[in-house]
């Protein structure tokens, strides 16, 4: 007969309680993560700490901007320059950026089918991203300031500027989506003995002309908000350049209300064409 | 009926209108701003070659390293921090705001036109409004990065919870999670590789663009190539553009590795 006492013959559980569920893996993915994180709020934390503020007294600095800001949007008003100068900048603006994109467009397509993995050889691809990283790297309006010493202040140093800075963002776009394309499509076309431009129209053009157009619409969006940019600080004309003068020189904030309205609905249109021919291609 | 040669012609057709489209584009472009095409082309090897002459750095111009280095550096703290900031600000209205954790429509209709407003205020008009008020220091370049960031993020943040985490969000709530613990158990982590690539990528974005505020609001880097530029101290303003490529190249070579391990 067994008996309570008897410890040895009593089994027990060997641990009272089921395993734990296991709610992370752990990855080098997930260490990762939390060491990006806390390695940027610390930086962050640093930096704020020792942010230098001139002095300012916060509570009027606020009251300051909240004044300004109602001037501008409550009481927009096209001011000294009238209506008329304003609409010609921003034409002027919206054409510079239509045309710095049509050109970064066209040269970035030719500079991507040149740098694609899948359809060169390997050291002109390589030669090409790195130059185009280097294009890119710097800032557009240091490009702007540069050309403007060879080509005079105005609308060519602008040009200049803002398209290199498109042809190396868009040549990068470009040779992705191309390196994206299944290689059997492009393997078809050379087995038929087509010619490499032949390839890129029949082949590589049809695949990709969704991502083209959206890329492009995105460079357009960037390079409107670029050429108000470089017209402020690089004095290349447009409404860039009038939006610097009435904000900067003669604080006339009901005109610079009326530039930033004009200018947010020319973005909010280029948006609205982006998604509706977006659709137009997803759809196709 | 489509015949080949029907298809063949349409084909035609098309591309010689998009081709004249573009042509058209540019030739009227050129014509309304007065630019000069050719004189355009030629002046890039000028300029190169100017840039090679007068922005090579001189043995002279190492003087000026330690000081550029110091701003650039200041300049990259201060992007990280408007971007992390923003992203912080940026998740919360994302989560109020998108189409499958957020409330009701108005207040979904109410967050994506803030996000709209302030994406496209463009950042001269930050930069120069806030420096009317908060005068020209750092905190100025921090506040108009910050503005424009949040805008940005906010808009992103909601496509990806929109993109990624409705399904795991589901999952959860049919286990009858409550609102606080499906936020942060199932969604947050859920986008947060995505999250961190797009934060990556508005670090980056905001280093460059900190240039521009710079030479604007009179802080960082910008700041310090403007003063260079404009006192025809090119080799000075040549290390300065040599720095700013090294970073930014660095920072981007940095982040595509994150990104490999991450995603």
């Amino acid at each position: 007969m067994i008996s309570n006492s008897d410890e040895r013959l009593v089994i027990k559980p060997k641990s009272p309680q089921p395993n734990k569920i296991k709610l992370h893996e752990a990855s080098l993915s997930r260490y990762m993560i939390i060491g990006v994180l806390v390695s940027l709020l610390l930086i962050t934390g640093y930096t704020l700490m020792h942010l230098d503020a001139a002095g300012v007294r916060i509570n009027d600095a606020v009251r300051g901007l909240m004044m300004t800001l109602n001037q501008m949007f409550l009481q927009p008003s096209a001011g000294s320059d009238g209506m008329v100068l304003l609409l010609q900048a921003l034409g002027i603006s919206l054409l510079l950026s239509i045309m710095t994109t049509v050109i970064g467009a066209v040269i970035g397509f030719i500079l991507a089918v040149l740098a694609s993995k899948n359809l060169t050889n390997a050291y002109l691809g390589s030669g090409i991203r790195t130059a185009m990283a280097v294009v890119r790297a710097i800032p557009t309006i240091i490009w702007v300031l540069i050309f403007s010493i060879v080509c005079g202040l105005g609308t060519n140093a602008a040009i200049l500027g803002l398209s290199f800075h498109s042809v190396a963002y868009l040549t990068k776009a470009y040779s992705e989506s191309i390196e994206e394309i299944d290689q059997s499509t492009i393997e078809a076309l050379k087995v038929t003995g087509s010619k490499f431009w032949v390839i890129v129209f029949q082949a590589i053009w049809p695949t990709i002309i969704a991502s083209l157009v959206s890329w492009t619409f995105i460079r357009l969006e960037i390079n409107f908000a670029n050429a108000v940019a470089v017209g402020a600080a690089a004095g290349a004309g447009g409404i860039g350049y009038q939006l610097f003068v009435a904000s900067g020189m003669s604080f006339d904030f009901h005109e610079v209300g009326m530039i930033v309205y004009l200018i947010i609905a020319v973005t909010l249109l280029l948006e609205f064409i982006a998604v509706k021919l977006r659709k137009a291609y997803i759809v196709k | 009926m489509q015949t080949p040669v029907n298809y063949l012609a349409r084909k035609h057709w098309k591309q010689t209108g998009i081709i004249a489209l573009i042509g058209g584009i540019y030739l009227l472009s050129s014509y309304v701003l007065k630019f000069d095409g050719l004189g355009g082309v030629i002046a890039i090897p000028k300029a190169f070659a100017w840039l090679g002459i007068n922005f090579r750095p001189t043995a002279n111009s190492t003087q000026y390293l330690p000081s550029i280095w110091q701003k650039l550096l200041g300049t990259v703290m201060l992007a990280i921090a408007s971007t992390v900031v923003a992203s912080i600000i940026a998740i919360f209205v994302a989560i109020l705001g998108s189409k499958v954790t957020g409330g009701n429509s108005i207040i979904q209709t109410i967050v994506r036109g803030i996000a709209s407003f302030f994406r496209n205020i463009p950042l001269v008009a930050w930069a120069m409004i806030l420096l009317f008020s908060f005068k020209q220091s750092d905190f100025t370049g921090f506040l108009a990065l910050l503005l424009m960031s949040v805008g940005y993020l906010i808009r992103a943040f909601m496509e990806i919870i929109e993109d990624e985490a409705s399904e795991t969000m589901l999952a959860l709530k049919a286990t009858g999670a409550s609102y606080f613990q499906v936020i942060f158990q199932a969604v947050i982590p859920q986008i947060m590789p995505s999250l961190i690539s797009w934060i990556l990528y508005m670090i980056e974005n905001n280093v460059r663009d900190a240039t521009l505020v710079g030479i604007l609001t009179g802080t960082g880097i910008g700041f310090v190539f403007d003063i260079y530029y404009k006192s025809f101290r090119f080799d000075a303003a040549g290390m300065t553009v040599l720095s700013i490529i090294i970073v930014v190249i660095v920072l981007e070579l940095l982040s595509n590795q994150i990104r490999k391990v991450i995603l």
